[in-house]
């Protein structure tokens, strides 16, 4: 047995944890703020295997199968269930598109299909349909509640003996060669540090801080924080908008209905580079841009009112697409989601902790895909798409 | 019926609900508001977020002026699409 410090607090990081104790490693897990506090709390919930590339449908059709399981393996609700992502084109260009990926979903065993606007009106009542020309539904994408799920990992984690630190900042690294030997962090002022065998940097947005703590280049994996926002209404009928509902051509604008409290959760792809870290602040321009969009995809809204908006970051890679690997010998990385963190985290997790003690996973992770020395090599995968 | 004593009316919570999250280990007030949904009603934890404050000053031995405040969000009060967006459709 060997110990493992895992650095983020986030979903990625809760869920690795609970995956190596289940390995039965000891693990040290460090977040500097509340567990959950950087992006998997401000997340829209959603949960899809509706991707257009090999590497992210195989992925995500895995990780649904293992969020189907979830809440019976760790015993507490998480709130998962199957409303589906219905995508809706405005062009026949847009539909051509559509038919094209849900060929690649369905040759990986995704059973999206193309569906007229009187089916979209079954599925989502209060929808307008008369801009859009088909959609692309897949029943079996789907949601669930963030804070549920990290705290149902996270229980289960501490259960199993991770020793869960939050307000506990990593402030240095130790490295002897290509190793990571121990980890320096600051808890109540004090500075401690701990010897470790290996280390997994899943800090998201704070990745490239932490690789630089290891003596490589804040550029190694480049990752930028932009503040995606989202803005709520007050609880509606459930069954309103049950799916994620999005036309992507309308600057990927999407809503879905909070499968807790009904209220309708309304994201865009407008987006803003955060100023720093911290710049957690929404913007008044966002929720004007984000409820016009909203009000033409179901016009009722405009009688709804605004509960809250609130901004998180889009930890973006140049493609869009995770950085999932090793970096040194014992020094890994699952970090730069780009929006898609919550939805892998059950594959991503499990993979991560297979790979970190047995050096191969079973789940269906394409590591050259998401290799994190790739931008180095200027060989980015194309880009994934980015919402919800 | 049984004596339960709501201290959030937006989302039904009540105070022995926020004393067994406080006794299962969770004490960060922005871990107890995301569990409970308390302060993500339409008040915005007028009502709710000083009772939870004290009790979970009275729970962890804490003062409650070092207990931060949640963040909140806006808008403070809410506000109809109509008016953000305008009338008539565009």
């Amino acid at each position: 047995m060997s110990k493992i410090a895992i650095i983020g607090g986030g979903i990625i990081g809760v869920a690795t944890a609970y995956e190596l104790a289940k390995l039965g490693e000891e693990v040290i897990l460090f977040e500097k703020n509340y567990f959950g506090s950087g992006s998997t709390f401000r997340c829209a919930t959603g949960i899809r295997a509706q991707f257009t590339d090999e590497a992210n449908i195989r992925l995500m059709k895995y990780a649904i199968e293992r969020w189907e399981r979830l809440e019976e393996e760790l015993g507490a609700e998480i709130g998962f269930r199957h409303s589906g992502y219905l995508f809706l084109a405005t062009s026949e260009e847009e539909v051509e598109a559509f038919k094209n990926n849900i060929k690649l979903q369905n040759s990986f065993g995704v059973p999206t299909r193309l569906i007229d606007m009187d089916e979209a009106k079954e599925i989502v009542p209060p929808l307008n349909t008369e801009p859009f020309l088909a959609g692309a539904w897949n029943p079996m994408d789907g949601k669930a509640n963030p804070f549920k799920t990290l705290f149902a990992y996270l229980t289960k984690a501490k259960e199993m003996g991770v020793d869960a630190r939050e307000h506990t900042e990593v402030v240095a690294l130790e490295r002897e060669g290509d190793k990571i030997i121990a980890v320096k962090f600051r808890s109540n002022g004090k500075v401690e540090s701990v010897k470790v065998d290996a280390l997994l940097n899943a800090a998201n947005a704070w990745a490239p801080l932490i690789n630089e703590m290891a003596g490589l280049s804040r550029e190694l994996v480049p990752i930028t924080a932009y503040k995606h926002q989202l803005v709520k209404t007050e609880p509606l009928k459930p069954g309103q908008v049950e799916p994620l509902v999005c036309p992507p051509s309308w600057n990927d604008s999407y809503l879905i209905q909070d499968g807790e409290d009904g209220g309708i959760i309304c994201g865009s792809g407008i987006e803003h580079k955060a100023k720093s870290l911290d710049d957690y602040e929404p913007t008044y321009d966002f929720l004007r841009g984000v409820l016009k969009y909203a009000v033409q995809i179901i016009p009722a809204i405009r009688h709804a009112h605004i509960v809250r908006q609130w901004a998180g970051f889009y930890a973006k890679t140049p493609d869009k697409n995770p950085a999932i690997g090793r970096l040194l010998d014992n020094f890994y990385i699952a970090a730069g989601f780009s929006g898609h963190g919550f939805m892998m985290a059950p594959a991503v997790a499990q993979a991560m902790a297979e790979f970190m003690t047995k050096g191969k996973s079973k789940v269906p992770l394409d590591w050259e895909w998401y290799d994190p020395y790739r931008f180095e090599r200027g060989e980015l995968r194309s880009s994934a798409f980015q919402i919800g | 019926m049984s004596g339960k004593k709501i201290i959030c009316r937006c989302n039904d919570v009540t105070v022995e609900g926020v004393e067994r999250l406080i006794d299962s280990g969770i004490t960060d007030i922005e871990e107890i508001k995301r569990l409970l949904r308390i302060g993500m009603g339409p008040c915005q934890g007028r009502t709710c977020i000083p009772i939870v404050i004290s009790i979970l000053a009275r729970k962890t031995g804490k003062r409650q002026e070092d207990i931060p405040l949640p963040k909140s969000r806006v808008p403070i009060m809410p506000v109809r699409v109509e008016v953000l967006v305008g009338g008539a459709d565009e």
